[in-house]
């Protein structure tokens, strides 16, 4: 994958969504942990590069369709932040209007598809999104983001079916971050890689260094090229580590490892090759990226989350009168 | 046999009855998504592997359909497996097998062939977790002919009717409730069963009969002592079983009492509700003094935010809040 063509400035939008995805997931942690944020949070922390990567080869108008763990696409598509830390504390001002919580997130500006709970829920609604797009005869791309567990549900493979007879417009990012809940990869499949059944189904993949978002972003811009120039399905599998727990912050980082049963010297290994360290070793001298410049971009994301938290905390909650609004049968 | 009893939470009773039943019959296994895992099963399985083996508890992939599937596909050959579901949202993915499969085996040759899985599934709600992760669908699979569903609301009836359903020679769902997870009754150490379809009155009353059903079971008791205080006899009946339903000791009470209150933990419209106001209409009409009244979910999903969930799911006032009014 040929990195050196990214240009600066794009790199530095690139560690900048990085940090900002990364702020966010661990100022939640920590309002998780103190018992302010009481619905399911699913931390993205560790795999910021997929994100980014991928969501910056896109187009505001594309699609991107996420599931439980879908903090990171929603950040790095340009999602409104206030009215996603407001969701996560249940108000009315919440993406959802206090109805979703952090599975269930939305942003319509920028096509950031509603999320799914459901594993694999969301693959065939973004293969169907293509459809639509082929039919209506635009440009649009979509992205289906799911994790390797995924892949054991079976709609994933009628989903990549249908899309491949048809050339739809959608490229399918499985981020393989090796456990579905607390099972390893190995325990749940004969062989540790996704991506490769797209030889079955003649669909293109390629399999990457998922915490290098160099690579991520040079993949999905290829991906998106193809697929827009209407050449049929593309899979990106990135390899990839989320850093927390399956859910909320009871994990060995914050060392209450009741439900983390990962080897902590795997945690420390990948702690040493997450998405920014990577990004620190390789490319912060060819985009200039000094101390004083990080320590701006910080200030930055952290006035802004200030702004969000402030936003949440002060927004009422839904009266309990309206349960039922929304409800159209 | 002596007739030695302890308390037990009903999360322990449900595992006292696989570790017994796993000890008793070589031919019963577990499989689903989760079962080795510390905390995903709220702890119910905890030991069992040790004991066991991997052989007989099989953690599987995200697979719902087709380890259903797996799971009826071994019983057809004698084995009993105690197929998990550690949350029932996600069964959604297995109803090819469950509502197109496994009810009909037995009764589509004949009786030739039986299944005798416990698909076991987990209500697993509140605390925020939104519409995907709350749902209680017991209503949808009482709903298939061939398959009984269990609802035990005491440690008492979980061991029992987990015994029961496991020994049973054709397909029961047995449906546990987090929610229930930290109840406490006397739970007797030997094998027992509860009968499948045999309700149980959990307090006497002559005033109104109260059919409850699961979590409320425990909030209808709660809320008869409050109204005992007041004058008021709830007579509160667990069903324990939905499918087949102990029409029976229902309609004995309603023709004592003339009044009926149905709390049930799933949705009013379709639902289980429903089906018990339609059954005792149909046995008991002249018996009632007053309608008939349900406590159950809106016709609503499960919404997120604290303020609405509140208000979402009934507990023991809305029963005291129902009963006062019925005598007014």
């Amino acid at each position: 994958m040929n990195t050196g063509a990214i240009k600066p400035s794009t790199l530095i939008t690139l560690y900048t969504d990085m940090v900002r995805i990364r702020t966010i997931e661990e100022a939640l942690a920590q309002k998780v942990t103190a018992g302010e944020i009481k619905c399911p949070v699913h931390l993205y922390s560790g795999q910021e590069a997929a994100a980014a990567g991928v969501c910056h080869a896109l187009k505001k108008t594309d699609y991107v369709y996420g599931n439980h763990r879908s903090h990171g696409y929603y950040i790095a598509k340009g999602g409104d932040i206030p009215s996603f830390i407001a969701e996560l504390y249940g108000k009315e001002t919440g993406c959802s209007y206090g109805r979703g919580g952090s599975m269930h997130i939305i942003d319509l500006n920028v096509n950031v598809m509603g999320t799914s709970a459901m594993i694999a829920g969301t693959i065939p609604l973004a293969v169907g999104t293509a459809l639509g797009i082929q039919l209506k005869n635009k440009k649009d791309v979509v992205v289906s983001f799911f994790g390797d567990s995924a892949a054991e549900e079976g709609t994933f493979y009628e989903s990549l079916n249908f899309a491949s007879i048809h050339s739809l417009p959608i490229i399918f990012v499985v981020e393989n971050n090796l456990y579905a809940q607390h099972m390893h990869i190995l325990e749940r499949k004969s062989h540790d890689r996704i991506a490769d059944i797209g030889t079955h189904f003649r669909i293109p993949f390629s399999i990457i260094d998922g915490n290098d978002v160099g690579i991520v972003y040079q993949a999905a811009m290829d991906a998106v090229h193809r697929v827009r120039a209407r050449e049929g399905p593309a899979i990106i599998e990135c390899l990839t580590y989320r850093l927390r727990g399956h859910v909320g912050a009871i994990d060995k980082v914050s060392g209450t490892s009741i439900t983390d049963i990962r080897d902590i010297k795997e945690i420390e290994y990948w702690k040493k090759h997450d998405p920014i360290s990577v990004f620190h070793k390789k490319y912060a001298k060819v985009c200039a990226l000094d101390q004083t410049k990080i320590i701006s971009i910080q200030n930055k994301i952290d006035t802004e989350l200030n702004k969000a938290f402030d936003f949440a905390h002060t927004s009422p909650y839904p009266k309990s009168s309206t349960l039922t609004y929304y409800v159209y049968a | 046999m002596s007739t030695h009893k302890r308390i037990l939470r009903y999360d322990q009773a449900i595992t006292e009855a696989t570790f017994e039943c796993m000890e008793r019959d070589p031919n019963v296994f577990i499989i689903g998504q989760g079962v080795k895992s510390p905390w995903y099963v709220g702890s119910t399985t905890k030991g069992i592997q040790d004991k066991f083996g991997v052989t007989r508890l099989i953690d599987t992939p995200v697979s719902e359909n087709a380890i259903l599937g797996t799971g009826i596909g071994a019983s057809l050959i004698g084995l009993r497996p105690i197929i998990v579901f550690p949350r029932m949202d996600f069964m959604m993915y297995a109803m090819e097998q469950l509502a197109d499969e496994l009810n009909n085996i037995h009764y589509m040759f004949g009786g030739a062939m039986t299944a005798p899985v416990v698909v076991r599934s987990i209500i697993n709600r509140g605390g925020e977790q939104a519409a995907q992760h709350s749902q209680a669908l017991h209503a949808f699979f009482a709903h298939l002919p061939g398959i009984k569903v269990v609802m035990p609301a005491s440690a008492y009836d979980a061991k029992g009717l987990l015994v029961a359903a496991i020994e049973d020679e054709n397909p029961v769902m047995y449906i546990d409730d987090r929610w229930l997870y930290d109840i406490s009754d006397s739970v007797p150490k030997e094998h027992y069963t509860v009968p499948i379809g045999k309700a149980r009155i959990r307090t006497k009353g002559n005033d109104i009969t109260v059919v409850a059903v699961s979590y409320l079971v425990p909030e209808a008791i709660h809320a008869s002592e409050i109204l005992a205080k007041d004058g008021i006899n709830i007579e509160v009946i667990d069903p324990r079983t939905i499918k087949p339903l102990d029409t029976k000791t229902i309609i004995c009470s309603v023709k004592k009492t003339g009044r009926l209150i149905i709390a049930d933990v799933g949705w009013k419209d379709f639902g289980i509700s429903g089906e018990i106001s339609s059954q005792v209409h149909e046995m008991a009409f002249k018996y009632l003094k007053t309608p008939i009244v349900r406590i159950a979910l809106p016709n609503t999903p499960a919404p997120m935010s604290k303020t609405l969930e509140n208000k979402y799911y009934p507990r023991y006032t809305d029963i005291i809040n129902a009963a006062r009014a019925l005598l007014t």
